[in-house]
């Protein structure tokens, strides 16, 4: 994977004693591989860039093409949402983003410095009244595609954590 | 990939064959631009051909269904064909499944609009 400067490892197995393209690869690949996090401008490059790790994080952990796709989605969803309606691009905040396989699970976060969001005021894009509207169903997407997916308030900002099981006792929806 | 747009006419129904995918900041604003286009002169019947998109985000959702109700609000129609598994994937999720119609076959896409 081609890294960009901004990438920076801190912290997890792989740590910044690698060079920026070795930790990605350590990051996401293997079974057991460690954590990778990392702060991202509010750019829509930024949320291709989130899609591409997350791809490569679903490819490498042997998933199939369906679940593959569920987690890029997803995970670009809640980067797209954190530079869209969180950060607003405003380039004075950044996204982190983190991945990570646990052998069990894949585990991606996705977090923002916005004003914060409370998932269960969020309207059922799918509700007859809602159904012809533009927006509103980035976070339903990303509910609908992974096993768990958990919300934390910053201050400021949200965290999205986004997990698909691996084992096989928890089924891929 | 960005999305690529041709236009081509049958039986007065004018095609868009997509070419890519419909995401924020790549392909949904030449989607919005091509059928808000298309409404102006006039058109009435609109097939988009979702044969070669191979992702759809929720802003390119969002498009296809402002293309839909600005359609209907013209008087015009927007229907879809051929969609990709995951495309259709996604439309099933959100319901948009059951707005639109879908046609798997242009012969009778066309002819609907009759």
């Amino acid at each position: 994977m081609k890294l960009p400067p901004r990438f920076s490892g801190r912290g997890g197995a792989t740590g910044a004693s690698h060079a920026p393209e070795e930790a990605v690869r350590n990051a996401v690949s293997g079974s057991k591989a460690g954590k990778l996090v990392f702060s991202l401008s509010s750019t829509m490059e930024s949320v291709g860039e989130v899609e591409a790790a997350a791809e490569k994080l679903a490819a490498e952990a042997g998933l199939d093409e369906d679940a593959c796709f569920h987690v890029t989605m997803a995970a670009r969803e809640a980067a797209l949402n954190a530079v869209l309606h969180g950060n607003e691009y405003d380039p004075a905040k950044q996204i982190t983003a983190s991945f990570e396989n646990t052998g069990k699970s894949l585990i991606v976060t996705i977090a923002d410095q916005g004003p914060g969001l409370d998932p269960d005021t969020l309207p059922d894009p799918r509700a007859p009244e809602n159904l012809l509207r533009g927006t509103g169903r980035g976070i339903f997407l990303i509910r609908s595609l992974m096993d768990e997916v958990h919300f934390r308030q910053l201050h400021p900002g949200t965290e999205l954590t986004l997990i698909k099981h691996l084992a096989s006792d928890h089924p891929n929806p | 990939m960005a999305l690529t747009i041709a236009s081509r006419e049958v039986d007065g129904v004018t095609i868009l064959d997509l070419n890519g995918r419909i995401t924020l900041g790549e392909g949904s604003v030449q989607l919005r631009d091509s059928v808000r286009g298309l409404i102006s002169k006039g058109q009435k019947g609109i097939l988009l051909n979702l044969g070669d998109v191979n992702y759809i985000d929720s802003s390119g959702l969002g498009e296809l269904v402002s293309a839909f109700t600005t359609a209907k609000n013209q008087g015009a129609d927007v229907k879809l064909l051929g969609l990709t598994k995951k495309v259709k994937d996604v439309l099933q999720l959100t319901k948009l499944y059951t707005v639109f119609d879908i046609y798997n076959d242009e012969a009778s896409a066309i002819a609907s609009f009759k």
